[in-house]
């Protein structure tokens, strides 16, 4: 759909980290879901655009944030890089090896290295399996040990984690939510995976106990050197476990760059807007800061708007933004890290409040 | 990276909530089931009916060996009267009376329900393993694999079954083969149309995107992640389904294309027994018992698990318990003067 041709390389985090640290490259990865008539015939009337032309860079140990509103593509991009669902167009390379759309077959031993934390610890569970069976799952399915062996690894497993061992014959209802995302993160850690991405898995936990998965996670990946794939759409969780992030908006990145970067000095307005929305801890800050406030709803991906898919709830929009779609570059003196999709940035000290206000007014 | 460390919580606060909730003795799902079923007066008394009629079944030599008749061995002398016809129940050693050639009725019956329940169980067993099978196939690969099975299931449901069991048993000639064939044909559709449904839903949830996440195939999936949430709804329908089976098979034999004589069967004893109802009730009422005791006992225990295993089903019959046992204690305050407190009305 877009006349630009796409971004030739991930300009993103690509260029300053040498290739034997990249864990993983997405480049140029687009999913888009057909929508069909219901009954016998079944045309395709449209294209749900959940990720378009996408590209990123996971180097190795570190973690990747991601970052966006509902239905901004997060976790359709975290399936992509998992093989749980086939790419429209782009490449996914894993340490190396390109993964792309691979069988079944071709990507098991794969997924020993790339495992997923899901977002609901109550339906991510299978609520007629004992924990033990569950979080030995990945031993059988890969055969990599069996009877008392595996007993004694999932008991291990599950005292890393911070769960109680001779809790091993349990049900997960008998877990609580916290505890169930314990059991979560044991199952994907059983085969000593290098990529675990993690699709929300702080999102349905109380706040005292998103605190200690996510330490768990702090603690495991220096332990283990792993790294993540972080997707959240709380900033403030994103801004505790990554180094570096990316900002998506409907299906495309807006922006990224190291951690400090995006959330120091934010270039895109999307970004800002985000920010500014944040609940902060300060009262008195809370009090001060200016909220920019997006009016309308997010565009649908079925139908976005053209150019700059942003361009209808910014208020720096200029004609420019509805014709010619922005690329992920540096601005303004940025490091080539930090990129961001914008014709008309926004600079340190400016007002988008203001600006917005005015435009309104 | 940042640490949070001013709200961080120990993990060992964590862990001593869970050791004080380990006294607490988890249960499994069949645990929670049979301590419903427990309760439940009527399953268990259908539970009793059908162990003693399994072991009537099993102990049928041995009341042969008690009485000294054998099932296919006729007994003119003492067991016909002077008319020729069946002598009653108590009469020379015949606990229930005899049957038109003079043999020993009982003996008849516990035999007739050996092949019963055995046709009654095999064939629910074979139903029940491939409308699992054919259900999770269709529910979870979906596509012209489901188009294709499901609308299979549904001609099977569609088809007069009677009529195709009649030909088939013409046909091929009445065995105990054709008879297991036929009723497991039948089987299989209900159990498969349901699985189906069910497949359709679970294979939407999260832990079955983990178990492919973790590179599991199609097959570990339906049997080892899908399969435990159904077995409920399965054992349901498993156990509703042995009465049937045995009716089916009864209606065959009595039909004359099920189990052919001398092997004893409830339908062809029914079948010889209705030239005689005028003059041997027992060789009709008998049998006819036998065979109501059965498939009332099956369908009560059915019944009975089904409740136990949903328990909002269980509370809406224990909550209409309880309207009636209210309704009775306080109908006297109406019209009569209440007997329990009569100084207050006054």
């Amino acid at each position: 759909m877009s006349a630009v041709p796409a971004n030739t390389g991930p300009a993103s985090t690509g260029t300053e980290i040498p290739e034997s640290d990249v864990l993983v490259r997405v480049d140029n990865v687009t999913k888009h879901f057909p929508v069909r008539t219901s009954g016998l015939i079944r045309r395709t009337i449209g294209q749900v655009q959940a990720v378009d032309d996408v590209s990123l860079v996971i180097p190795r140990g570190k973690t990747l944030g991601v970052v966006g509103e509902t239905g901004s593509g997060k976790s359709t991009l975290a399936r992509c890089i998992a093989g749980l669902i086939p790419v429209t167009a782009g490449r996914v390379t894993f340490d190396g090896r390109d993964i792309t759309n691979l069988s079944r077959r071709a990507m098991q031993p794969v997924r020993r290295e790339v495992q997923m934390i899901f977002q609901d610890p109550y339906s991510s569970l299978n609520p007629r399996r004992r924990v033990g069976s569950i979080i030995g799952d990945p031993f059988a399915i890969h055969k990599t040990a069996t009877g008392a062996e595996r007993k004694r690894q999932i008991q291990e497993l599950m005292e890393r984690v911070g769960l109680n061992p001779e809790h091993y014959n349990r049900f997960p209802a008998e877990f609580s939510g916290g505890q169930r995302q314990r059991i979560g993160v044991a199952r994907a850690l059983a085969l000593r995976p290098k990529l675990i991405i993690c699709d929300e898995p702080v999102s349905a936990l109380d706040v005292s106990i998103q605190a200690q998965v996510l330490n768990l996670l702090t603690d495991l990946q220096q332990d283990y050197g792993l790294s993540y794939l972080f997707i959240a759409h709380d900033l403030e969780v994103v801004r505790h476990v990554s180094d570096s992030v990316a900002v998506m908006y409907l299906g495309r990145i807006c922006e990224s760059g190291p951690e400090g970067d995006v959330y120091g000095s934010p270039r895109h307005p999307y970004t800002a807007a985000l920010l500014s929305a944040a609940p902060a801890a300060d009262p008195d800050t809370a009090a001060s800061r200016q909220r920019i406030i997006l009016t309308g709803d997010v565009p649908s991906p079925i139908d976005p708007p053209s150019g700059c898919r942003f361009h209808p709830r910014c208020p720096k929009a200029r004609p420019l933004c509805g014709e010619q779609e922005p690329q992920l570059e540096a601005k303004a003196g940025d490091p080539a890290s930090h990129v961001t999709a914008c014709h008309f940035p926004v600079v340190a000290g400016e007002d988008l409040a203001a600006a917005y206000r005015s435009e309104v007014a | 990276m940042t640490s949070i460390s001013e709200i961080e919580f120990e993990a060992r606060g964590a862990d001593a909530a869970q050791d004080s909730a380990a006294r607490v003795e988890g249960r499994s799902q069949w645990q929670l089931t049979w301590r419903r079923l427990r309760s439940d007066k009527v399953a268990i008394a259908a539970i009793i009916v059908v162990l003693i009629m399994i072991g009537l079944a099993i102990a049928a030599p041995a009341f042969v060996a008690i009485t000294h008749h054998p099932p296919d061995v006729a007994y003119p002398n003492q067991g016909e009267n002077e008319a020729g016809l069946p002598v009653g129940p108590g009469t020379a050693g015949f606990w229930l009376g005899t049957d038109g050639t003079g043999r020993d009725l009982f003996i008849r019956i516990l035999y007739g329900a050996r092949i019963s329940l055995f046709v009654g169980v095999v064939t629910t067993a074979i139903g029940t393993v491939a409308g699992v099978s054919i259900g999770l196939m269709a529910g979870y690969f979906g596509g012209v694999i489901d188009a294709v099975l499901a609308r299979f299931t549904d001609a099977v449901l569609a088809f007069p079954y009677i009529v195709l069991a009649l030909a088939l048993a013409v046909v091929l000639g009445p065995s105990l083969t054709v008879i297991i064939g036929v009723i497991s044909f039948f089987a299989w559709a209900g159990i498969a149309r349901i699985v189906r449904g069910q497949t359709l839903s679970i294979k939407e949830k999260e832990y079955i995107e983990a178990a492919r996440s973790l590179g599991a195939g199609p097959f570990r999936i339906m049997f080892f992640d899908i399969l435990p949430n159904l077995l409920a709804p399965v054992l349901v329908l498993a156990t509703l389904y042995i009465p049937q089976a045995v009716v089916f098979e009864s209606t065959l034999s009595y039909l004359g294309l099920g189990i052919q004589p001398p092997t004893a069967s409830w339908g062809n004893i029914l079948a010889d027994a209705q030239n005689f109802y005028q003059t041997s009730w027992w060789y009709v009422v008998f049998p006819a018992l036998a065979l109501l005791i059965t498939t009332l006992a099956f369908n009560l225990l059915g019944d009975g698990i089904r409740d136990a295993m949903d328990p909002r089903t269980e509370r809406v019959l224990a909550g209409r318990r309880n309207r009636k046992r209210r309704k009775r204690v306080s109908r006297p305050s109406g019209d009569f003067p209440d007997p329990v407190r009569p100084a207050q009305a006054r």
